[in-house]
């Protein structure tokens, strides 16, 4: 074999959350009034652009989970067994290999064809000079840097735009045809639903973004082939790549932490608020006591001891990698032992409330167990709560993974993400001249996961508000006006009140 | 005469949805000095969007579109704002419905008045706290110089009412709009707040806009009277006029639905379907699709105004083809909808629910370690006893112990002392587990059909969720096509299309809820229901749909109730006994035309004469009760009722009173009447 597949004690997570991921939606799509609800979420064009944009973000996290180790050429012992290279790399790694292999002396500025800083070279008459040496491999072909980088630049730009905009057609017109058949109508016809934005699901949103993402990632695509787009870093390291892999980082602490977090806040909570007594005192103690320790001070210690530990054990990991990762499960869980308690008390607060309501009561009155009313009224009445501090979570605890790298007990330093990142842009910030490139791509990046992620999950909660009809109707609406529009039979809910009421009239009373 | 405030052609919309809303369309009004002036309308009609508009308080997606509120003359919407802020408060104030809402909790009472006397006098600063309380004495509150410092979580609600009507008469106004000002009150305060608006009324000569949907306080009120229906006025008259010759169809269904005791076991008329969506263009009459009377032209032809004599006009073709013959246009008063005979219901000596001597009593803690410092007395030793099919009415004001009651007895909370024997069986002191095998017997329906359904679950669900548990005890599992059907079977009974069942419960109006929630008690066929006030949320003509339901489902299914309202025309409407209740305990009890026709308790007396009348003819002597209902932590020694009693003696302030018996079913507790010699010890703890 070429290689020896490696999986990692976060990749095994993340497959199983995929699996449970599938699974679940598996379910729903064979639950109509589940399906409902998300069938609503799509209709937000906000919502589905900010999706496009995180399936790009998470694909791009799921092709770096899957790891293996490459089997080292003519390496072949006597018996014939392959050995392996202590680098785990990743399916991504493979993609990106340029990006990860040309690695440059230093600091170089984005698409530059030299150094960042001046170095002492020896000229051809063997005197010294100082000057900005030219890249290994930054605008290496270029033979004048000076007069040919713009134009050659521009020219590979727009030819990579060009390479966008056609696979962009390509997608518009297979999904477009995709469409017309699910639909039954002409491709012409889908086009023009699409493009006057009357189709339930705003597609003509989803395709403006995918054209903007085709035609960036075309010009990043022809042009890192032969500059560092978005430049080099101390030790000369791509920082695209860098950016690229952090994204896997970022992920696995925004989703990880907060599954791991989620029993214990949506357990505690809702018993807390549900049981009242000696339950709430005691939960309401635990949780008043571990916040009321500094989190930086409780996660330190914790990352400090399992540090110890991991130094003094060094022969349970086979590769660097390893480590690495186990220290940010470790980093996971630690963040998500200690950030429960601002949910908890947010569900403990929200169940007191709707303990007293009288669907409660009227449930008490039906003998209905303690447990179906908390996982049948309860706990769907929380779920937004839940949904929200999930996302907003999400933005926090990336930035909490940078703090702790600050003080040094965040992932471990060989692992890219963009709290190394912006660590290292702290001192970078500070030199003359200034190196702006890592913060702004680890800012850059950081933003627009955290930014779709809101976008999203505000387009979720909205369709999962039964009070909130604006979409639907507005969707009804539009398809109305579409007239052969498919999917138009979900009927407004107004409408559906009206029909009912004007049956309703007394049938009880002849 | 010049009239104070005119209203013409007024259109508000609402900018909400896709389609405008038309909330006020096309109003227009007179109302002269010194007179009140009562705007009568459902829920949704439109009546408080006409009130904001004329203090020009809309809300942001509102707007006047058309039209002009002219006062004295000046029209106010040509006003900028900054002079508008010199109208409201000055010439036109307005008193809101909840006063637990419209008063800032962070400021006194006085320094909340003095904003407006700050804002439109040119007070001297030492002036300002007398005037205060001479405005705070004229509104009745005691010992105002006192009072004045305190903040609003001291008063209660119909003190803060008072406030806020004080504060609305600060500026002295010339109009004083009143949206509900009575609603959120018990009756017995209602008509001491009535009494003070009347009585402030004739010493400063102010015109009232009175906006409410109760019959009963238009009729003690009013001086005229216009009715609202879908935005638009569709009849006004003199009150002399309305309550004796209601011409509307509409008007005349209002009172035919109101519950009374002359329409016993008769169904009481219903206005089919529901309040038209405002946001449709409307093509002749709005109130066609629901009339009687309607015919071609009516859903054609938008109504013009017909003069039925002086001061009464009304908008309705009835009157204008059949001028001549009037008495055709005459509609008898609802016969057709009152097919249903009497009937007998099963009659039975067992009693279904025993309660003897039932307690429940809270324990307020206090303290670091949170000890008891004492008990809130919500119910305090009540018996009472219904039979298979009949029901009990349980009466009282707001904070007496009703829902406590109704609570206790379907053990949703833990009973202190006493015993609930339902079927022969002991009820209290049951384990969860052993509660369960009783739970199908007797359900509860709440008041607030809004909260009683749970938002993110389907009618289906909701309405299995009551199969559930409880059937697979008795029988093994019912399969789920069996199921099916009953659900259908069940949303039948009330009323509702079997569709209905894959919807979500906001997708419903308060009514229908209200059938759901029905539906989900009568599931499990109980034979118990506990009615929590469960048509005090709804409008007149919804209640009269509600209650023709509960009585139907109890002809036909032989069901008891326990209704527990403060509404004393449902009680005269439905009930068999009543149970009149005061702080904790049950004062009076005995069959209905017993205890309504000769109360002989003090308090049920009170009560009585504090529900305002609509019949002007049959006025009663009013006995308006003072103060209001003590406190249930600290009852008061002897009689809880003495402190308020008009004939209290010095007996009444030691030792609760016996029973008095006056028959086999009326008994009272008060030492007005003999006292039962060979009954238990009188109970004196207090």
């Amino acid at each position: 074999m070429p290689f020896d597949p490696v999986i990692l004690w976060t990749d095994a997570l993340v497959y199983l959350l995929v699996a449970v991921v599938i699974t679940i939606g598996w379910y729903i799509q064979h639950h109509s009034h589940l399906l409902t609800p998300w069938r609503r979420a799509t209709h937000s064009a906000s919502g589905m652009a900010a999706l496009t944009v995180l399936v790009i973000f998470i694909l791009i996290g799921l092709l770096d989970t899957i790891h293996f180790r490459p089997a080292l050429d003519n390496t072949s012992d006597k018996a014939g067994e392959k050995i392996y290279s202590v680098e785990v790399l990743s399916l991504f790694d493979i993609i990106v290999t340029p990006l990860r292999t040309r690695v440059e002396k230093t600091y170089s500025a984005p698409l530059s064809a030299h150094l960042y800083a001046k170095e002492t070279v020896e000229l051809a008459d063997g005197s010294q000079a100082r000057e900005f040496t030219r890249l290994i491999y930054g605008g290496a072909h270029l033979e004048a840097p000076e007069t040919q980088r713009i134009n050659d630049i521009t020219k590979r730009a727009i030819t990579g735009a060009g390479w966008g905009l056609l696979a962009w057609s390509t997608i518009v017109v297979s999904l477009g045809m995709l469409l017309a058949r699910q639909n039954n109508i002409s491709f012409l016809q889908m086009q023009s639903a699409i493009w006057r934005g009357v189709t339930e699901t705003p597609w003509y949103a989803i395709m403006i973004t995918l054209g903007l993402i085709a035609v960036l990632l075309g010009m990043i695509v022809t042009l890192s082939t032969h500059y560092h787009v978005l430049g080099t870093d101390k030790v000369g390291q791509d920082v695209l790549y860098q950016s690229l892999k952090s994204i896997r980082t970022g992920l696995l602490i925004g989703t990880l932490t907060t599954l791991i977090m989620l029993p214990f806040a949506l357990l505690l909570g809702i018993a807390a608020g549900y049981f009242r007594g000696w339950v709430d005192d005691v939960i309401q103690y635990t949780y008043t006591t571990l916040s009321s320790i500094p989190s930086v001070l409780l996660i330190a210690a914790a990352v400090l001891m399992m540090q110890v530990y991991i130094e003094i054990h060094p022969e349970i990991f086979d590769t660097a990698s390893a480590r690495a990762d186990l220290r940010l499960l470790f980093l996971c869980i630690i963040l998500g032992i200690t950030s429960w308690t601002g949910l908890c008390r947010l569900l403990r607060g929200e169940t007191l409330k709707l303990r007293e309501m009288e669907y409660i009561q009227a449930a008490h009155a039906f003998a209905v167990s303690h447990w179906r009313i908390i996982s049948r009224h309860i706990l769907p009445n929380v779920m937004h709560i839940v949904l929200i501090t999930i996302v907003m979570d999400f933005s926090g605890l990336v930035l909490a993974e940078a703090v702790l790298s600050y003080v040094g007990v965040g992932v471990d330093p060989s692992m890219i993400s963009f709290g190394t990142m912006i660590n290292a842009a702290r001192l970078e910030m500070a030199r003359e001249p200034m190196v702006w490139w890592t913060l702004l791509a680890a800012f850059g990046f950081m933003f627009i996961l955290v930014l779709s992620a809101n976008l999203f999950a505000d387009a979720v909660q909205n369709a999962f508000n039964p009070r909130i009809r604006t979409l639907s109707e507005k969707a009804s609406q539009s398809s109305c006006q579409a007239g052969n529009m498919p999917q138009s039979n979900t009927r407004s809910p107004r409408t559906a009140t009206s029909a009912i009421s004007s049956e309703a009239k007394d049938t009880a009373h002849p | 005469m010049m009239p104070l405030l005119e209203i013409e052609r007024l259109k508000t919309i609402l900018n909400t949805g896709p389609k405008p809303v038309r909330a006020v369309d096309g109003l227009g009004l007179k109302i002269f000095k010194g007179e009140t002036f009562a705007l009568l309308g459902e829920s949704g009609c439109g009546k408080s969007m006409t009130a904001l508009s004329i203090m020009r308080l809309l809300p942001e997606t509102a707007e006047i579109i058309e039209g002009h509120i002219k006062i004295d003359g000046n029209d106010l919407l040509l006003l900028p704002e900054t002079d508008m802020r010199k109208v409201r408060g000055k010439r036109i104030s307005m008193i809101f419905q909840e006063p637990m809402l419209s008063l800032n909790p962070v400021m006194t009472i006085a320094s909340q008045i003095e904003e407006v006397l700050k804002q439109h006098f040119d007070l001297h600063r030492t002036d300002i706290p007398k005037r205060i309380l001479d405005i705070l004495q004229q509104v009745g509150i005691p010992d105002a110089s006192r009072r004045m410092a305190e903040y609003p979580f001291q008063f209660s609600g119909g003190m803060k009412q008072r406030v806020m009507i004080a504060m609305a008469l600060a500026g002295e106004p010339e109009l004083l709009i009143a949206d509900e000002p009575t609603t959120a009150l018990d009756v017995t305060i209602q008509a001491q707040v009535l009494d003070l608006m009347r009585e402030l009324q004739q010493r400063t000569d102010m015109a009232i806009l009175l906006i409410t949907h109760d019959l009963g306080v238009v009729a003690e009120m009013a001086h005229r009277i216009a009715v609202m229906y879908a935005g638009e006025i569709i009849e006004t008259a003199t009150r002399e006029d309305f309550f004796q010759r209601p011409a509307h169809p509409y008007s005349q269904k209002l009172f035919a639905a109101l519950p009374t005791r002359s329409k016993r076991n008769r169904g009481l008329a219903v206005i089919s379907g529901n309040v038209p969506p405002l946001s449709q263009v409307f093509q002749g009459c709005r109130f066609a699709d629901r009339c009687d009377h309607a015919w071609e032209l009516c859903r054609q032809t938008v109504p013009e105004w017909i003069e039925m004599a002086a001061d009464h006009r009304v908008k309705c073709h009835l009157f204008s083809e059949q001028k001549e013959s009037k008495d055709q246009a005459k509609i008898p008063p609802e016969t057709a909808s009152s097919a249903d005979a009497d009937y007998a219901a099963p009659h039975q000596d067992a009693e279904l629910l025993n309660v003897t001597d039932l307690k429940i009593h809270f324990p307020i803690h206090k303290g670091l370690l949170k000890h008891i410092a004492g008990y809130v007395k919500a119910v305090d030793g009540i018996s009472l006893t219904i039979a298979p099919g009949k029901t009990l009415a349980l009466v009282g004001e707001s904070g007496c112990g009703k829902t406590t009651v109704g609570k206790g007895i379907c053990q949703l909370i833990p009973t202190t002392a006493g015993s609930v024997q339902f079927n022969g069986s002991e009820l209290t002191g049951l384990a969860r587990n052993q509660l369960r095998k009783k739970r199908a017997e007797f359900q509860i329906i709440f008041q607030d059909p809004y909260s009683s359904l749970n938002p993110r679950m389907r009618i289906i669900e909701i309405l299995e969720e009551g199969m559930n548990p409880l059937d697979c005890d008795r029988h093994d599992k019912i399969k789920s096509n069996q199921k099916a059907n009953k659900v259908d079977e069940l949303l039948q009974r009330v009323g509702l299309p079997a569709e209905a069942k894959w919807r979500y419960p906001h997708e419903f109006s308060g009514g229908q809820r209200q059938r759901i929630a029905i539906a989900r008690a009568l599931a499990v066929n109980p034979k118990l229901l506990i009615c929590d006030e469960p048509t005090s949320a709804l409008d007149v003509s919804v209640q009269a749909q509600i209650l023709n339901l509960l009585r139907t489902l109890q002809q036909n299914l032989g069901l008891a109730y326990l209704f527990i309202t403060h509404n004393i025309s449902v009680v005269e409407y439905l009930a068999d006994e009543v149970a009149v209740m005061y702080l904790g305990r049950i004062v009076e009890t005995g069959h209905v035309d017993e205890v309504l026709n000769a109360p002989k308790h003090p308090y049920t007396q009170a009560l009585l004469s504090s529900v305002p009348v609509i019949e002007a003819a049959s006025k009663r002597e009013s006995i308006h009760l003072k103060g209001e209902l003590p406190s249930p932590t600290n009852t008061p020694s002897g009689c809880y009722f003495h402190p308020r009693c008009p004939y209290v003696m010095p007996i009444c302030r030691e030792i609760y009173p016996d029973k008095s018996t006056f028959s086999a079913t009326h008994s009272a507790h008060c030492y007005l009447y003999a006292q039962n010699q060979n009954s238990a010890e009188p109970d004196n703890k207090c």
